[in-house]
């Protein structure tokens, strides 16, 4: 049944989102390429969508694949089945936590997974590359110029982002004006 | 979204010291989920118990929730506009730039020794060469931090691998 696989899944990415809202993107990205719930593209759209409304990134596109994959009860389930490991481990394990926070061996988990959650982040970046730049290379045969104005884009905003501490929504909203205009 | 719930949590309601949200912030980080999600949980599990928790998370999930929900119903007939869609192939390219920058961004912070350099890039090429789900992997990374932190110290420093899980 849908709505149950939905609550395993998002479950399940709820659980090991480990690092902040980033660390969802390789495990959501993985269950939309097996599932194929929706385009890579769609799931472009929908980290867009998150990054502009407010609320966890994470959440949002929770939301939004649930109610592609199950309509309004499905983007219900899969919100709820995203917080739900949270709400548990909280109320069964807020005490023990605060406790050993500090421990060593908790501290060598983090440091173990901190990286490796790095170069999940990294390979579902460039999943997102591929999908945004290749494809229309592909349907082009060559390379067209299409292309060239989303490299630009897409490197503008890294720049702006990163280099210059801009505002993502407000890097978004100038690239939607940019797109109206050239494309 | 954590410096209006430190305005509300503090200053509006008095509901709990900036050393509190200080500490319960640090506590939703080391968890799994969003970090905002967790600092309501955890705030409304302190005031007020299990019930509390509950309502708290039910609090700040449902604007997202119909928000998102509201897009995501008029998204199809989104897509029959061709300004809309124009400004999509803006943004969608737009948004590589920015996950690309914010992988950087974690990738610098979280590897800081060379230890930690190869875990990220033995599961960066995991990730992109195999079937493996990312759930093994970050639980093998659990390990492996386990063994070369914790039983061979003095090799690496755990400091050096980066504080920043943002």
């Amino acid at each position: 049944m849908i709505y149950l696989e939905l609550l395993f899944k998002f479950f399940r990415i709820g659980l090991f989102t480990i690092g902040g809202g980033y660390a969802m993107l390789p495990l959501m990205q993985h269950e939309i390429e097996v599932n194929n719930w929706i385009s890579s593209q769609e799931f472009v759209d929908i980290i867009a969508i998150a990054e502009m409304t407010p609320g966890p990134i994470a959440i949002n596109a929770a939301t939004f694949i649930g109610y592609r994959v199950g309509g309004v009860f499905g983007s219900v389930v899969a919100t709820t089945a995203i917080v739900l490991p949270s709400l548990l481990i909280i109320l069964s394990l807020s005490r023990v936590l605060a406790k050993y926070r500090e421990h060593p061996v908790v501290k060598s988990i983090f440091a173990g997974i901190r990286p490796v959650v790095a170069g999940l982040i990294l390979s579902a970046a460039w999943f997102i590359i591929a999908a945004v730049i290749l494809p229309a290379q592909l349907e082009n045969g060559v390379t067209a110029t299409v292309d060239y104005a989303s490299i630009i884009i897409a490197a503008a905003a890294f720049f702006l982002v990163a280099k210059y501490k801009f505002d993502p929504i407000k890097v978004i909203i100038l690239a939607g004006v940019v797109g109206l205009v050239i494309f | 979204m954590l410096p209006m719930i430190e305005k509300e949590v503090i200053e509006r309601r008095a509901w709990a010291s900036t050393d509190e949200i200080v500490d319960i912030f640090a506590l939703a980080q080391s968890l799994p989920g969003a970090i905002a999600i967790n600092s309501a949980i955890f705030l409304g599990y302190r005031l007020a118990g299990v019930l509390g928790a509950i309502v708290a998370a039910i609090g700040v999930v449902l604007p997202s929730l119909l928000v998102i929900l509201g897009i995501a119903i008029f998204f199809v007939s989104f897509k029959e506009n061709k300004a809309i869609m124009a400004a999509f192939t803006g943004i969608r390219a737009a948004v590589v730039g920015l996950v690309a920058a914010a992988a950087v961004r974690i990738t610098r912070s979280s590897c800081r020794s060379v230890t930690a350099g190869v875990l990220a890039l033995l599961s960066l090429l995991i990730n992109l060469f195999t079937d493996i789900h990312a759930m093994w992997v970050i639980l093998s990374g659990a390990l492996v931090g386990i063994v070369i932190y914790y039983y061979l110290p003095g090799k690496v420093s755990i400091r050096e691998s980066g504080d920043e899980q943002q």
